[in-house]
């Protein structure tokens, strides 16, 4: 992306992160058994949750941090919101922070919007004035400004996301820890994430991002992190990072790394160098062009790229394969030309995904989003897809006769 | 872009974020839960002035008719109401902060929120209840014709010395609670225990010597020995000697309960989100 994250001043230093659990093997949670068994307590197993992390972020960078569950990279999002302390190393920032761990997390059901508004902002490190002051940009852009004052209990679950993100978005912090919001909402709602994360991004706001999907991680994030079982494992590239943690995660533990085993673990290695469609938007029923090229980084043995046209809901309208034989090591591969598009107006995704010897069952490995494009038109309708329907609808009229 | 300073994560903590931002959101909090429980409902602070006004009613009937305290002490009534108010508080603060904190689970464990506001914002949303009901007694005491006196003043010295140790008190216990589940049973218990070892339903000095000076030990009593004879009834005694020294035991229990308190939530509270 060519974002020259090393010239800007660092915003979050991270050095020597430890943490551990302690798992008690009996646990004893009464004052009773306390008094009662005084050393029973003793025996817990340790959980090593994180090791020895360490890492930089830059100002306006996008960071992802990506691993397993279990991998500890909640855990470093709950040190750095301060929501645990490490037990050692030190982590120091600069600007205010907001951590999102869960959308809408402290919301009072039993209270307005307007008051749960004014109580984020506050939690947010806003003081009381200044989040009343934010209440209308909060409501208008949520597009609640007529249900203010109605307890929350009464919202429906999309209005209160709505809310939810709303409230997040004119925090305004410096700094903004979002874990895993944007698998809360459909699609569409996460590309309306995506665009509000740029936004904050080209106004110098900084973002570290945990998550799953690596197709985000992949086309958002300047650099990501990748953790295992409490270690880091790389740092650097988010494409690379999110490679590896397909590698990791389809071929169990102890594989990330090395060459890739012939017949073995499925090793998919290929870089979006370009990604376009045509005119960018679509009119109604005019064909869509698309180019792709992939650059692969191994050898691949008999790749096939399946690419999915999903709607704003996230639901797969239609797709198709194109399969090649071998493309070595730096090779690129073009796959362009036009498409019938039977698609109604609205907005629309495409998703690649790359994976090797589909007849023999391997898995795929790589999901890249690699493109959204609206199409627009004036001619809407159910569904996603107009067809031709060759239907016509009469009167049946020797029973209307027969019938008294 | 201005270039901000590096500051050190110091982690969750009592107060985590500032004075400033915990007394914004103990402030906002306590307001919101008060405002819900007086003006969800049309018969809201009619219904919290109900509960003490029954206990009083019960606890009169049986305190003058069974037994001769109305004889035995001056404005009894009075006194009985005012008392059953000032622990009402004190007990209602205790018990609904004891799950404070697990209650908050959501915010605790993924928010940084700072920690003491949660058992705090509960017994503020109680002083809240006390100041209204104290309108409500005092309309009493000036009814049954006890004139103002200008040691009501002094009524706040001793409000704030009761809000202190209810804090102590809550904050332990809410930071204990998360570890030990059954400090709730053992609290409800020992709230009961203590509401008939204070002076609330008679006056210290109608016991008999021993118990009378055992009693006296409870940092409790002579809050509520002040209070009759600063609001009520200015002839009862004082409630210790100042020249034995015997003073010195329930406020040195006093200060060893509010610093334990403190002892004992800032070293919970780091690890709370953790025990939940």
């Amino acid at each position: 992306m060519g974002f020259d994250y090393d010239r800007r001043p660092v915003v979050i230093e991270a050095r020597g992160v430890q943490k551990s659990f302690r798992i008690p093997d009996h646990r004893v949670d009464t004052l009773k058994e306390r008094v009662l068994h005084p050393f029973a307590g003793g025996q817990y197993r340790e959980l090593r949750a994180l090791r020895d992390i360490s890492f930089d972020v830059h100002q306006g960078e996008f960071f992802g941090i990506v691993g397993r569950n279990g991998s500890g990279k909640s855990t470093l999002l709950k040190i750095m919101s301060s929501i645990y302390r490490s037990d050692a190393g030190r982590i120091r920032m600069a600007g205010r922070l907001a951590p999102f761990i869960e959308l809408g997390v402290g919301f009072n059901p039993d209270l307005s919007s307007r008051e749960n508004v004014v109580l984020n902002g506050v939690m947010m490190g806003l003081n009381r004035k200044e989040a009343r002051r934010r209440l209308d940009s909060v409501l208008d852009f949520a597009e609640l400004r007529e249900f203010a004052d109605l307890k929350l209990k009464n919202y429906s679950s999309g209005m209160m996301v709505r809310l939810a993100f709303a409230v997040m978005v004119e925090a305004d912090a410096d700094i903004m820890l979002v874990d895993e919001v944007l698998a809360v909402g459909d699609a569409s709602f996460a590309q309306k994430c995506l665009d509000v994360f740029r936004a904050k991004r080209r106004a110098g706001r900084t973002l570290v991002l945990v998550t799953h999907d690596m197709a985000t991680v992949q086309s958002f994030c300047d650099r990501a992190m990748l953790i295992h079982d409490g270690e880091l494992r790389y740092i650097g590239d988010a494409e690379e990072a999110a490679l590896r943690y397909f590698r990791l995660n389809f071929a169990g533990a102890g594989a990330e790394g090395g060459p890739p085993e012939p017949g073995g673990v499925p090793d998919v290695n290929v870089r979006v160098v370009e990604a376009r469609i045509e005119n960018e938007n679509v009119e109604q029923g005019k064909p869509i062009g698309i180019a792709v090229v992939f650059e692969a980084r191994h050898d691949l043995d008999a790749p096939v790229f399946a690419f999915h046209f999903l709607d704003a809901d996230g639901v797969t309208v239609f797709g198709f394969n194109r399969a090649l034989e071998r493309v070595a090591g730096g090779e690129r591969v073009r796959i362009a030309g036009q498409i019938d598009n039977p698609l109604l107006p609205g907005r629309y995704f495409v998703n690649c995904w790359i994976s090797r010897n589909r007849t023999q069952g391997d898995l795929a490995l790589h999901v890249v989003r690699l493109l959204d494009f609206v199409v627009y038109g004036t001619r809407p309708g159910p569904g996603s897809v107009a067809v031709e329907a060759d239907v016509e609808a009469t009167i049946e009229r020797d029973r209307a006769e027969r019938a008294p | 872009m201005t270039v901000l300073e590096l500051q050190e994560v110091r982690g969750p903590s009592a107060l985590g974020g500032g004075w400033r931002r915990s007394l914004d959101l103990l402030l906002l909090i306590a307001v919101n839960e008060f405002r819900r429980s007086y003006l969800g409902t049309a018969l809201g602070y009619l219904w919290s002035l109900a509960r003490p006004l029954l206990l009083f009613a019960v606890l009169l009937t049986v305190f003058t008719q069974a037994f001769d305290l109305g004889e035995r002490v001056q404005q009894y009534p009075l006194l009985l109401l005012l008392n059953i108010v000032l622990f009402g508080f004190f007990q209602e603060a205790t018990t609904q902060a004891v799950s404070s904190i697990v209650n908050q689970e959501a915010i605790v464990r993924k928010t940084q929120f700072p920690r003491l506001v949660i058992p705090l914002a509960v017994v503020l949303t109680s002083v809240f209840n006390l100041g209204l009901n104290l309108v409500v007694v005092f309309a009493f005491i000036l009814a049954f014709g006890v004139g103002p006196m200008w040691t009501w003043l002094l009524l706040p010295v001793l409000l704030l010395a009761l809000f202190a140790f209810t804090t102590a008190v809550a904050a332990t216990l809410a930071a204990l609670f998360p570890r030990f589940r059954d400090t709730a049973i053992i609290w409800s218990v020992a709230a009961t225990a203590l509401f008939y070892a204070t002076p609330v339903l008679y006056p210290l000095d109608i016991l008999p010597d021993p118990l009378r000076e055992l009693l006296a030990l409870n940092p409790l009593a002579p809050l509520f020995e002040l209070a009759r004879k600063w609001v009520i009834d200015p002839d009862a005694p004082w409630p210790v000697a100042f020249d034995s020294l015997a003073w010195l035991v329930p406020a040195a229990i006093f200060a060893v309960v509010c610093l334990l308190a403190a002892w004992i939530f800032r070293r919970e509270a780091p690890r709370i989100a953790e025990e939940l």
